[in-house]
């Protein structure tokens, strides 16, 4: 009944007056008026709450992020004013079986990855083999000397991986980046989902939601499969840069979830190549250190000099198996965004597949012909420093000033190996509450990958959200909101 | 089993204890004051406006700057350069709070995250125009039910200590620091006046309200409220929650627990001086008190809670590295 209900109707039903649909894919529409089978019973609800409903709505899940505290400060005066992340309130819906082929391609990329890595740091035959340039890989500024030799435990590098994956216009999952460092944004899922599940329950009822409260548990369990072997009953710690770390929230809320110490770099010392932390019955043995600092950081006496946010001597600690650091150091070189050229190349030679994800058509300026590419084509790409991330280093061909184009033709010039480009990308779209309407804004999904004994993957992760009218930028540090997602359990 | 806890989150949880305690008493004394002046002459209500700096500012403080109790509001609510200001108290006991938030639960956070958010949000005209009342017994409502949430829910494990730490060595410190300022300036006029006279006994009222004893005292000496009752109250009655000895009790209970949750050695210089200062409420007689001068022996237990601060910080939160790696 349902569906011959709506397939006649030819254009949009009031609430979506607003909702624009064009090339890029849509999360919920097939065509104007058809809802694709997981968007339906959303759809249906949609058109029997008011606006007023839906307001009312997202002011209780917006009010509830500020009480929980899921905030940050702005300083327009001398008191500084909490400001919640934006939040949209419609889920993004993700059916059985797309999500299987994500799931695949995820294990299958994060496998990849991780052999590479353990390559990279011992012998090195893939660059021996010439499947990936040698150059590059030294090039890199993630790339760490000191890992070269180094057996992590398990051999396993990157134990928390966040990678960035977008639709193409024909639907299919492709990856925009992988994330290997300290990816973050974990909680940001679990609280969504939370305040969704508080704010919204009927919208749940007998839609078959995969549960994410499993994280925290997950979490602690990989952690504890890589604790050095003698440790016994490990010691686990979450390291945080504290509290005026923009991802502070995230760090407290994961050490509560997975019920170990959040510490500082100061609450740690290293003695005899041992580290422990400061506590009220004295020194206490560290074995795993879940860090939410980058490499630069963790330790003074090897890395950046300047840094007050880490331990002196952890290194060597490290060094000895004495600790282990997850994710491991040095695994940046493997999402340096020339590296990624490279990926279905690297899937290739280990696994003997082909890549299950896409990834996008990506143009090296370290190369000479694609640098002069690059050049002539700035207007309609998207360029790219190799070592940055959120956002940053970035230029949106389409979207920027000449004086834009400029500055980044001379910083290409000057510095070809920092830059890659890629053809601008049609984000896919999905519906979002906004001023009474519901409207169509582009979006990107990060997943959140465990490696440890097995590969866990949680369900679904981070949906980013433009939220300007036509923006691609997701991020939050540019406009960008989240909404809730939900895998089908079939 | 995992029964240790870092120095520095003791150090948090102590301090966010110690300033929610100290928004409450300000909130109290504030509202105490707000109530009294309106009914007392002018001289009166400088001097009793004179005292409260005194006590919730600080002895050093330019009083001449405050000349209404409109700037007064001001100062002792909202002004970012007093450090004692309600506004910097919760802030301080939310950022102290955000520093150790896995240690302490959702409920707990949410009730200080909203607290802070009140307070920001209200300016000093619309709290002058309006109800102050409701205002200050809102934030004495909501340290309560913050304090009501902890009771109810958190494990007596270190963490549990280290708040009741926070919270009775502040709460004793304030009563005997009302109880100097207080005294030193009333107790003089009233033995000069004749007893009972009417603006005194607002006074003493007031003394009492502020320290949250006047309908707990009145159970015990009916209204019958005379200086060394007032004294033998808020300092020797170990059943008042306000009182001296009874913060001092807390203080002592928590340290034992805290002791032989850590193994620390029973000789430490921690105990004793808790020790010390208990027998001394133990076995103090208000008369004594008051015939060898109520000021030395108040300044006497404001040094010794003072001691027994930095002996905690030694003991466990600022230990030398080397002590412990020796072990």
């Amino acid at each position: 009944m349902l569906d011959t209900e709506l397939s006649i109707q030819s254009g949009m039903p009031a609430p979506f007056h607003a909702y624009q649909l064009d090339d890029a894919y849509d999360e919920m529409f097939s065509s104007a008026g058809r809802p694709r089978d997981h968007y339906k019973r959303l759809f249906r609800r949609l058109m029997e709450l008011t606006p007023e409903e839906l307001e009312e709505r997202q002011q209780a899940a917006d009010l509830s992020f500020l009480h929980q505290g899921i905030t940050f400060t702005v300083y327009s005066d001398t008191r500084g004013t909490e400001r919640i992340f934006p939040y949209d309130l419609l889920p993004r819906i993700i059916s059985a079986a797309e999500w299987d082929t994500v799931e695949r391609g995820l294990i299958q990329r994060i496998t990849a990855l991780n052999l590479f890595l353990h390559d990279i740091y011992h012998d090195a035959q893939i660059l021996r083999d010439k499947v990936v340039p040698f150059d590059l890989v030294y090039s890199s500024k993630h790339y760490r000397r000191e890992m070269r030799g180094l057996d992590v435990p398990h051999g396993i590098y990157i134990t928390v991986v966040g990678t960035d994956l977008i639709r193409l216009p024909d639907g299919q999952f492709a990856v925009l980046e992988d994330n290997l460092r300290v990816p973050s944004g974990a909680s940001y899922m679990l609280a969504n989902r939370a305040v969704m599940k508080r704010v919204f329950p009927g919208l749940f009822r007998n839609y078959g939601i995969r549960p994410l409260d499993f994280y925290g548990q997950a979490l602690l369990t990989t952690m504890r499969y890589l604790a050095p072997p003698a440790s016994g009953d490990p010691s686990i710690v979450l390291l945080s840069p504290g509290v005026f770390n923009s991802a502070y929230f995230e760090h407290t809320f994961l050490a509560r979830q997975m019920g170990i110490p959040l510490v500082e770099g100061r609450d740690l010392i290293v003695h005899d190549a041992r580290v422990f932390m400061r506590t009220t019955s004295g020194l206490r043995p560290v074995n795993v250190i879940y860090r939410r600092i980058d490499d630069d950081f963790i330790d003074p006496l090897v890395f950046r000099k300047d840094s007050m946010l880490g331990v002196p001597g952890l290194f060597s600690a490290y060094r000895k198996g004495n600790v282990t650091l997850a994710n491991a150091a040095g695994t940046g070189v493997a999402d340096d965004k020339a590296i990624y050229a490279y990926v279905p190349a690297i899937i290739r030679y280990y696994l003997g597949e082909d890549a299950i994800l896409p990834n996008i058509d990506t143009f090296l300026c370290s190369d000479s012909v694609q640098c002069s590419y690059v050049l002539d084509n700035l207007d309609s790409l998207v360029v790219k420093a190799v070592g940055e991330s959120g956002g940053y280093g970035m230029l949106v061909g389409p979207h920027s000033t000449a004086e834009q184009r400029e500055e980044f033709r001379r910083q290409i010039q000057a510095n070809p190996r920092n830059f890659i480009a890629q053809p601008t990308i049609n984000l896919s779209r999905a519906p979002c509450f906004l001023e009474g309407q519901v409207e169509a804004r582009h979006v990107d999904l990060r997943p959140y990958i465990l490696y440890g004994e097995r590969v866990t993957i949680v369900p679904g992760g981070l949906t980013r959200v433009a939220l300007r009218r036509g923006s691609l930028v997701v991020n939050s540090s540019q406009g960008g909101g989240s909404k809730d997602t939900w895998v089908l359990h079939e | 089993m995992n029964s240790s806890m870092l120095s520095r989150v003791a150090d948090s949880l102590y301090w966010m204890s110690r300033y929610l305690e100290r928004a409450d008493h300000v909130a109290r004394q504030i509202d105490v004051h707000l109530t009294l002046v309106p009914e007392q002459a002018t001289e009166a209500a400088r001097k009793r406006r004179n005292r409260l700096i005194a006590c919730l500012v600080g002895e050093g403080y330019p009083v001449e700057a405050v000349d209404s109790d409109y700037d007064l509001v001001h100062l002792l609510t909202f002004d970012e350069d007093n450090s004692n200001s309600i506004m910097r108290c919760v802030a301080s006991a939310r950022e102290n709070a955000r520093q150790v938030r896995e240690q302490i639960n959702t409920q707990m956070w949410e009730q200080i995250n909203q607290l802070y958010l009140s307070v920001q949000g209200t300016s000093l005209e619309w709290l002058w125009q309006g109800q102050p009342h409701r205002f200050y017994h809102s934030i004495n409502q909501d340290v309560y039910r913050f304090q009501g949430i902890t009771d109810s829910r958190i494990s007596r494990d270190q963490g549990w200590h280290f708040v009741q730490l926070g919270r009775y060595i502040e709460r004793s410190a304030e009563t005997a620091d009302t109880l100097n300022v207080d005294f030193r300036e009333l107790y003089s006029a009233a033995l000069a006046d004749d007893a009972g006279d009417q603006q005194t006994y607002l006074e003493w009222v007031g003394l009492l309200r502020g320290a949250a004893a006047y309908e707990a005292y009145s159970k015990v000496y009916m209204a019958n409220v005379q200086p060394r009752f007032i004294i033998e109250f808020l300092l020797l009655n170990p059943e008042f929650p306000y009182s001296v000895h009874f913060g001092i009790n807390m203080v002592q209970a928590s340290l034992d627990a805290l002791g032989a949750l850590t193994d620390t050695h029973k000789s430490s210089r921690v105990f004793r001086l808790a020790g010390r200062l208990r027998a001394m409420l133990d076995f103090g007689q208000v008369d004594e008190i008051m015939d060898s001068g109520l000021g030395s022996y108040l300044l006497a237990i404001q040094n010794q809670s003072a001691q027994i601060h930095e002996a905690i910080y030694q003991t466990y939160i600022n230990y030398p590295i080397d002590d412990k790696l020796a072990a």
